[in-house]
């Protein structure tokens, strides 16, 4: 296999200078999510003006592939309505189950993640930020929701693959 | 055993695992997973081929020929390995690894035994399958568990264990062999000490036994633990070494065909051991195998097994210890731990460590390895893990220390 397949460096660059990165000081909402296979944390802060994403920002620790798809997760919602950010993560969710053609509109600098599907144990480290995210707008738009809700640590069924 | 007057014949060891043979990604295949599990050698793979070509029936309920050659190899497995750990075959139960074999005892003796306030010792460096049994059955019983800290050089605290060690301490469960620092643990004075306070013992072997031989009567242990496939066996089968009398003391743990002496609708009595703890078909082709493994492994010797891995460690240590930011987890004198290196280098994760060593044919572990109260002690999220066996060579420590160099220069 080509490593470059993988690591583009539009990856490398995210991996190495994350855009919004740290802690949001006034986000409506933070959530925690963790991903167990690898050992990836990420707390996705967020802040909407009306229904558009006013600010995002991430927080994490974990493998490259995680970190860059988050970083570039938060260029690619900041200013959108929420619906358009949650197309936008639903087109990088089928991008990496291979499901259909790409749209490479919607998914931005998030196509160069095309290559992480043929690795299916680093899939669930790509989809880390977007599932945060989609998290965080869903708490944010419900009823409710304004109330941040600090760590909420997420306990995904095991896969098995860190046996001993 | 072989007395150790010669080192192994790497090529002919070498020469006894097909898959060694094998490219991956272009390259040659760099297998440094060996803790995660052991290759097999063909004396294995033919053992079970020739089992299921041959042999095969159910155990222990037909009367025609093949029912009793299956039997008679079952038992006959049964008893190389019960003298390759030190247990009498009556005490040598097969499970399908070590987590059942530690679940065995834990809700066959703890559910019983076990009362509230009660105390299970454990260490900060064990594999989760020798905590969470006991956090399942903790729960139950209202027992509390308390371990054993890790020092400062990746030891036991042993001062600690003595103030640890009570009057409630009922269950001392300890790992002979750390997954993640290779340490090896003095089990058979904590055993003594543990002994001293009227406590059990329990040794998780699964990596002592394939690396370094564990013997339940030298080790002084009342338990003993470890799964066949990282002991060049296959996957599927798992051994639980106990002391005699104290196995045939205990009530059964699962329930089925097999484990009984006469039932009833309602009722039932069960069997002798270790058949008590056998319930239903066994693993017959898996534990004919592991047979096989462990006469292949005390054809060669284990002293010089462990003298092959003390010799590829030490290189892989001085080799590792070059690279610039590597830091290593794990003793280092290469006398005190076992074939396998746990490192991280600088701030790159793991997985990709992992994933770019993968692009080179070089397999090895990335994550929490089982064990996250001792990463968290460790104070870091995961770990890279080359472990090795009686095929590694240093020219595969060679291939690792370049394939580190790539890693750092494509995430520089």
């Amino acid at each position: 296999m080509a490593l470059d397949d993988l690591y583009q460096e539009i990856i490398l660059d995210h991996y190495k200078k994350p855009r919004h990165p740290g802690r949001l000081e006034d986000a409506q909402v933070e959530v925690h999510h963790y991903n167990p296979v690898c050992g990836d944390e990420l707390t996705v802060g967020l802040r909407l003006d009306g229904d558009r994403v006013a600010a995002v920002a991430v927080d994490g620790k974990g493998c490259s592939i995680s970190q860059a798809a988050a970083s570039v997760m938060t260029e690619q919602v900041v200013g959108r309505p929420v619906g358009e950010a949650l197309d936008q993560a639903e087109a990088f969710r089928r991008l990496m189950h291979g499901e259909g053609e790409p749209d490479e509109e919607l998914l931005g600098d998030g196509i160069a993640f095309k290559g992480v599907a043929r690795y299916p144990v680093r899939v669930k480290c790509a989809l880390l930020g977007w599932m945060a995210f989609k998290d965080a707008a869903t708490r944010a738009g419900g009823p409710g929701a304004h109330v941040a809700e600090g760590d909420s640590p997420r306990m995904e069924p095991g896969t098995g693959r860190e046996g001993n | 055993m072989t007395p150790p007057t010669a080192p192994l014949d790497l090529a002919a060891v070498r020469g006894d695992f097909p898959i060694l043979e094998r490219r991956v990604n272009g390259h040659p295949l760099v297998y440094l997973d060996s803790a995660a599990t052991s290759q097999k050698p063909r004396q294995v793979l033919e053992a079970m081929d020739d089992y299921y070509r041959r042999h095969n029936a159910n155990v222990h309920r037909g009367v025609h020929t093949l029912a009793e050659e299956a039997t008679h190899l079952f038992e006959e497995a049964r008893g190389k390995v019960a003298r390759f750990v030190g247990a009498s075959e009556r005490a040598t139960v097969f499970t399908k690894n070590v987590s059942e074999a530690i679940n065995l005892v834990a809700y066959a003796w703890g559910l019983r035994n076990l009362r509230e306030g009660d105390e299970i010792l454990v260490t900060e460096m064990e594999h989760h399958s020798n905590l969470v049994p006991w956090q399942l059955v903790a729960g139950m019983t209202g027992a509390r568990i308390r371990a054993v800290p890790v020092t400062g050089d990746y030891q036991l605290d042993l001062d600690a264990l003595d103030g640890l060690l009570g009057e409630r301490t009922r269950m001392v469960a300890v790992s002979a062999m750390s997954n993640v620092l290779g340490t090896v643990n003095p089990v058979a004075e904590i055993a003594r000490r543990a002994h001293d306070a009227g406590a059990l013992v329990l040794a998780d072997a699964a990596q002592a036994v394939p690396h370094a031989g564990a013997r339940l009567d030298e080790l002084g242990v009342d338990f003993l633990g470890f799964t066949g496939h990282k002991a060049l066996g296959p996957m599927g089968v798992g051994v639980l070494a106990a002391r005699e009398e104290l196995l045939d003391s205990m009530e059964p743990f699962l329930g089925g065909g097999e484990m009984i002496s006469d039932v009833d609708i309602d009722r039932f009595t069960w069997n002798t051991i270790p058949w008590r703890f056998e319930a239903g078909t066994p693993n017959v082709a898996e534990a004919v195998g592991l047979g096989a493994a462990v006469d292949y492994l005390q054809g060669l010797g284990m002293d010089r097994v462990r003298a092959h891995e003390v010799d590829v460690t030490g290189y892989a240590l001085k080799r590792l210890g070059e690279i610039e930011g590597l830091v290593v987890y794990g003793p280092s004198e290469v006398e005190h731990r076992g074939g396998m290196v746990s490192f991280t280098i600088g701030d790159i994760h793991p997985h990709d460590v992992a994933q770019v060593l993968d692009a080179e044919g070089i397999a090895v572990r990335a994550g929490h390895h089982c064990a996250k109260p001792l990463l968290r002690r460790l104070g870091v999220q995961a770990t890279t893990r080359a472990s090795f066996y009686l095929y590694s060579t240093t020219d595969e420590v060679d291939a690792l220390v370049a394939g580190l160099e790539r890693v750092k220069r494509f995430f520089a």
